[in-house]
């Protein structure tokens, strides 16, 4: 018996290992997976908006002598908004910070063309911009709500990955934490879309 | 902020500076202030109005009519009444709280849920996943515009209400034809499986229920077999009734559910996604 009891007691941690390791990857894997849906929802809510952007600066040109120049800013804006793209199984800080400066940069030029509008009375009674305007107010709520969600689902996985003493597993694994989405610059205030049905 | 510098500039009046000092801390902190979304409720019905705006009559139609069209389409719209958001972007609240109460039926995401903020003067309407290539930004607004608006303006809350429902209706017709045909699509008619174990069960009570009142009582005078039989029962109402939370219901809601009392929705909500997307409007 007792020329067994080392090999019973390597066996019994051996089999405690290996569930740990299982189910503390399977679990990162999960909520991974929740990350990444997650994360699809906020690129397809932005992809939504550059779309929109479109046929906003369509209709916003067809209308007598508009400004050009908060035009040129949105469609530069969305120009370098579109050429960042992230993986999502691969989400670096920097790459995150990178992506909201030039979204949060087009959802500024997009606040100013929306209140230049204001001066254009035709376009406000034009009923396909009133249209497009409630598309991108709630598009925009899309993306705060998409964002948020984000966030939500990192938390859980940002926990389950540091937590001692799944941290040693994760960093052999290879699960690193995932940044958070910050605020976008300015997006404390909401698209500002003035209702004036008079 | 503004009011904090404006009364920088007029120091001299240090009485007017302090009030405007005052309001100014006072509209950040309330710009602040979250408003609480309440509990998902007991019973689920189509209409929480939490400020008494509508008439009881009134609400008790608009809550029928919304209700039908749940069991028929089982597209669920609620609308919710309250006074104020509390500073909080409406087109945010109300999805979320949509999203939150799980509005609509889990695998359509079919929900449709209304916010109405009486005394900030707006109203938004979200639409669940499964229903926004129809009701659209747009379209919802065109509706909030034309529809809801001009009877607000005219005071008449629930003839908005009435005719946005029915303009909402008519968009969405069609387009889905209510989980109780749905599920029948496999070729298994499990929702008369549902009917036959419901009639069963009221059956066993019934019997039971005799059988209890002629035994006086008496435990000794039970055979086990009584008691297989209940554990049977009890085994199916719990079954039958988480059955009916999910699939949405197989009925009952349109005479005043068996379970839920008075109304509501046959099944409650069933869990619908809200993708944060809407339309609104002030009046």
């Amino acid at each position: 018996m007792k020329k067994f009891l080392p090999w019973i007691i390597i066996g019994i941690l051996a089999i405690g290992l290996y569930s740990w390791g299982k189910g503390f990857n399977n679990t990162a894997v999960d909520l991974n997976e929740n990350v990444k849906e997650a994360w699809g929802n906020v690129q397809t809510s932005y992809q939504r908006r550059n779309d929109l952007i479109g046929n906003l600066v369509n209709t916003v040109k067809g209308a007598a002598d508009f400004e050009k120049s908060t035009l040129t800013a949105v469609i530069e804006a969305r120009a370098k908004a579109t050429s960042i793209s992230i993986d999502p199984s691969n989400v670096t800080p920097e790459q995150l910070a990178q992506y909201n400066q030039v979204q949060g940069g087009l959802s500024g030029a997009l606040k100013s063309l929306l209140v230049t509008v204001e001066r254009y009375p035709e376009l406000k009674a034009n009923q396909n911009f009133l249209k497009l305007q409630d598309e991108l107010t709630s598009t925009e709520n899309t993306i705060q709500t998409a964002r948020t969600r984000y966030n939500e689902k990192i938390k859980p996985y940002n926990v389950h990955v540091n937590k001692f003493p799944n941290t040693i597993l994760a960093g052999i694994l290879n699960f690193d934490e995932k940044p958070y989405f910050d605020a976008e610059v300015g997006a404390d205030k909401p698209v500002d879309v003035e209702f004036d049905f008079k | 902020m503004q009011s904090l510098i404006f009364g920088f500039h007029s120091v001299p009046k240090t009485k007017n500076f302090i009030v405007t000092l005052i309001i100014a801390l006072f509209s950040f902190t309330s710009t602040h202030a979250q408003f609480d979304i309440p509990k998902k409720p007991e019973l689920q019905t189509s209409i929480y109005d939490y400020v008494d705006l509508l008439s009881v009559s009134q609400k008790n139609s608009l809550e029928q009519k919304l209700i039908k069209y749940s069991d028929t389409t089982s597209t669920q719209i609620v609308i919710a009444i309250i006074s104020t958001t509390k500073g909080e972007n409406i087109g945010l609240l109300a999805p979320r709280w949509g999203h939150e109460w799980g509005v609509g039926q889990a695998k359509e995401d079919n929900g449709v849920f209304v916010l109405l903020a009486k005394d900030d003067r707006k109203i938004w309407i979200s639409p669940g996943y499964g229903v926004e290539h129809k009701l659209t930004a747009g379209t919802t607004g065109e509706i909030i515009r034309n529809v809801i608006i001009p009877e607000f303006k005219r005071g008449d809350y629930y003839g908005g209400l009435n005719k946005g429902s029915d303009a909402i209706f008519q968009v969405l017709n069609g387009e889905y034809k209510g989980s109780r045909k749905k599920s029948s699509d496999n070729g298994f008619p499990i929702g008369l499986v549902f009917v036959f174990i419901f009639i069963f069960i009221i059956i066993l009570i019934s019997i039971s229920k005799n059988k209890r009142g002629g035994g006086g009582g008496g435990r000794g005078n039970r055979s086990s077999g009584v008691d297989i039989l209940e554990a049977i029962i009890l085994s199916n109402m719990g079954r039958g009734n988480y059955n009916r939370g999910s699939s949405g219901g197989w009925g009952g809601s349109s005479g005043g559910g068996w379970s839920s009392g008075g109304g509501g929705f046959g099944g409650g909500f069933g869990g619908g996604g809200f993708s944060g997307g809407g339309a609104g409007g002030s009046w």
